[in-house]
């Protein structure tokens, strides 16, 4: 593929690999936020060859390990009442919420449809006239794009058995709340590559400027992942300390004004509960009273629990990057990805399913 | 998250001014093609162009001129690490 | 005109039944044995060792580009046979058929299931067919089983796979699966999918003719959970470890394009045309010449080998020199998107 073989492209990695070795000339921590950029820095190995001192921790950018169990449990309640379609993302499928999963209550008769994109989940609603299609959103700056877009296209249509239920998220304030702890050592961010393409790189800069973190806005191919490892450990080395992009092909400094505009019409900051980091003011979004009708917590009667999260599960401390799946009790014997006890095990980018599928020792 | 990859638009339709026109396009990579929707993306695309689709979405229009100034600072970067480093 | 469908009565065993038979399943399948509607087949003088198999088949969609539920069903079944060495001799075919189901197109599949029989010289010899009221059963589901020789000297198995093996690929990774995928509702792609539906048995007597003797140690076809979830049972079965290489892997660029867009690995996708092909290391090239010089398996590659190490564990080497562990499939694979 054009604009990936390129970046794939072991010639090229290679000399990168070497020019990591020679960047690294103290010990750092650097935390991948997200959940793509983990999955694709175990699929190229890199783990395997990083350079003694660096050390990669992952953060809590995989928008399915950080739904929290009580909106899990809503999704499935609104799965189960008669008449309704609910439609998700394949990652969704088998996340367990208190009790029980979409997958467990599709075995129950529950009418659960996997879809590409909201848009399909809008005209199955066109299709199927008799029931009450809602799509549950998960997801960060990247999605809710997309989602706002649907929501517009189903008002225009005049789809009005289409709704959304938003657990929508911002990827910002989760990292300061973070950085706020004064347990998380990190020096460095491998900032979110497509979360970028909306907020923009320059997004970062609080985080680079307040808390004096190296942040490289990154891609998802080998050499854009070791490109950016080089950058990150060249600004600890020097301590010249700012935000770079080496993703320029798909990120812009300013982000995407037209998509920003969009969200903003649809949507608006709430607080939102995360799961493992708890409630983090505005770090949600919610559909605006203009829109409520396309708002499944308005159409249906939802009540949203206190969940428990599961004994001995340490997701919280593994999204935070304060622990890495291995310390975790059930890591791999209880918790395994056949039967997932935390978030982390069930998506496939899930920092636990990672370790799980790529990390063990060879 | 966020998974996301380019492809190549072979077709607009839509009226980038007009939200409740379809603003459609069909995309190609290596020989499979998928139509989406370009509602959210920042700048119109034209048929050539490279997108970044997630989700059935363009979220970006590819800058040739990046890419390729990217790849030559990518491909600098590895011919001038010196012989003797090379594994 | 409503078109004809499959009515409760054509599972009665009565004249409904037998018209049925008569009119469709005989007009195609035609073989003598088949035609004497005793209640099983005799078969006649067969010489020593005998390998026996069934699988049953249930798609979705029933036709798809590249094959159907017909086609599978025959090459399926014989590929397994094939994979233990064995020369298929005849086939068994169970019908269930949900009430409703357009007889056009059960008369579809029943004329590709024909051609797959003739293509490949294994005729169906015995037969059923039930019909459950609607919706208790999804248009059709079939079931095969097969018998086929396997020669007194032949031992094939996966336990039989030695340190310095090689594994050999006979083509390329996920193309059935993906082709199945991409033609649900809600995760439809377009472009040149094509399931790899095909039998295999006329490579592996061509492998078993022009190898020595005992020098193929292993054969299996990864179907689901596709060429990692195979790959780690060899590694199980043979106490070794595999190690392949991701560079070495064959995929079609547009099925690599459609796993890129949807979140999904070759490695895991089912495949409906493949064999892996353990075999000695020092015949390794000359197997993989003979492969590449069949139909199918002309896109043939040496993906790797057996090696000591931790029993039952297959690794991947990255082309940045890294490495990582390749685990088996956890249920279905899933489109993800975030």
């Amino acid at each position: 593929m054009k604009y990936v073989d390129e970046y794939r492209d072991s010639t090229l990695a290679k000399p990168l690999v070497d020019e990591l070795q020679r960047a690294v000339t103290k010990p750092l921590r650097v935390m991948e936020v997200c959940g793509s950029h983990t999955m694709a820095i175990f699929r190229n190995g890199l783990r395997t060859i990083l350079p003694e001192g660096m050390e990669l921790v992952s953060g809590p950018g995989c928008p399915v390990c950080v739904t929290s169990a009580s909106h899990m449990d809503a999704f499935i309640a609104m799965a189960d009442q008669p008449g309704v379609r609910v439609t998700i993302f394949g990652d969704l499928f088998r996340v367990p919420g208190t009790h029980t999963s979409l997958a467990i209550a599709s075995s129950r008769g529950a009418k659960v449809d996997i879809v590409y994109s909201p848009m399909d989940a809008l005209d199955l609603a066109e299709k199927n006239p008799g029931e009450l299609v809602i799509f549950l959103g998960v997801g960060f700056e990247t999605t809710t794009p997309g989602i706002a877009a649907t929501i517009l296209a189903a008002k225009n249509r005049n789809i009005s058995n289409f709704v959304v239920f938003s657990t929508q998220k911002l990827m910002p304030p989760p990292m300061i709340a973070l950085l706020s702890d004064p347990a998380l050592k990190i020096d460095g961010l491998l900032c979110p590559g497509h979360v970028s393409s909306i907020i923009g790189a320059g997004a970062w800069e609080p985080l680079a400027k307040d808390y004096n973190l190296a942040c490289v806005v990154g891609g998802f191919e080998t050499a854009d992942l070791l490109k950016s490892l080089i950058l990150l450990a060249k600004q600890v080395g020097s301590e010249e300390i700012k935000v770079e992009n080496v993703y320029p092909r798909a990120v812009a400094w300013e982000g995407n004004a037209r998509a920003c505009k969009m969200v903003d019409e649809i949507f608006k900051p709430t607080d939102m509960d995360w799961r493992g980091l708890g409630n983090i003011p505005l770090s949600g979004l919610k559909i605006r009273s203009k829109y409520s009708s396309f708002d499944a917590e308005q159409r249906l009667d939802i009540d949203l629990p206190k969940a428990e999260e599961p004994k001995g599960c340490m997701c919280g401390e593994i999204l935070k990057g304060l622990s890495t799946p291995n310390e975790c009790p059930l890591f791999d014997t209880r918790c395994t990805p056949a039967n997932p006890i935390g978030p982390c095990m069930v998506s496939s980018e899930g920092t636990c399913a990672a370790y799980h599928k790529y990390g063990r020792d060879l | 998250m966020c998974l996301a990859i380019p492809m190549r638009v072979t077709k607009v339709q839509g009226d980038p001014d007009d939200f409740l026109s379809n603003q459609i396009a069909t995309v190609d990579a290596d020989g499979i093609s998928k139509e989406i929707r370009l509602d959210i993306i920042d700048h119109w695309p034209a048929v050539g162009d490279y997108v970044i689709i997630h989700a059935g979405f363009a979220i970006h229009s590819l800058i040739e001129e990046e890419a390729l100034k990217n790849i030559s600072l990518l491909r600098e970067l590895a011919e001038n690490t010196p012989e003797e480093l090379l594994s | 005109m409503s078109e004809k469908t499959v009515l409760l009565d054509h599972g009665s065993g009565g004249l409904a039944s037998q018209q049925l038979i008569s009119d469709l399943f005989l007009k195609y399948l035609d073989s003598p044995i088949l035609r004497s509607l005793e209640d099983s087949a005799i078969l006649d003088n067969q010489p020593g060792r005998l390998a026996f198999t069934t699988d049953s088949y249930v798609v979705d969609p029933l036709f798809f580009p590249g094959g159907d539920i017909g086609k599978l069903a025959v090459h399926g079944t014989i590929n397994d046979l094939a994979m233990r060495g064995a020369r298929p001799l005849c086939l068994s075919l169970g019908l269930i058929l949900e009430e409703g189901f357009p007889l056009a197109d059960l008369e579809k599949v029943i004329i590709s299931i024909a051609e797959a029989c003739n293509e490949t010289g294994t005729p169906i010899v015995t037969g059923d067919t039930k019909v459950v009221p609607r919706g208790k059963a999804d248009k059709v589901f079939i079931n095969t089983s097969g018998i086929g020789h396997v020669d007194e000297d032949i031992d094939i198995s996966s336990k039989n796979a030695k340190e310095g093996d090689a594994i050999i690929l006979s083509g390329t990774m996920g193309d059935h699966g993906i082709t199945i995928m991409t033609r649900r509702a809600g995760i439809s792609v377009q472009g040149n999918l094509l399931s790899d539906t095909m039998p295999l048995h006329r490579l592996v007597a061509i492998l078993l003719k022009e190898l020595p003797h005992g020098s193929i140690h292993s054969l299996r076809d990864p179907t689901r959970g596709g060429v990692a979830s195979t790959l780690n049972e060899v590694a199980e079965n043979s106490g070794l470890c595999i190690e392949i290489s991701d560079e070495a892997l064959p995929v079609r660029p547009e099925v690599n394009a459609a796993c890129e867009l949807l979140g999904l690995e070759p490695l895991y996708l089912a495949n409906e045309g493949k064999c892996l092909v353990v075999v000695s290391g020092n015949q390794a090239d000359k197997a993989l010449e003979v492969m590449r010089s069949t139909p199918e398996g002309k896109e043939a590659a040496i993906i790797g080998h057996l090696i000591a190490g931790k029993a039952g564990r297959v690794i991947i080497n990255t082309p940045v020199g890294g490495a990582r562990v390749v685990m088996p499939l956890h249920g279905m694979p899933l489109p993800r998107i975030c």
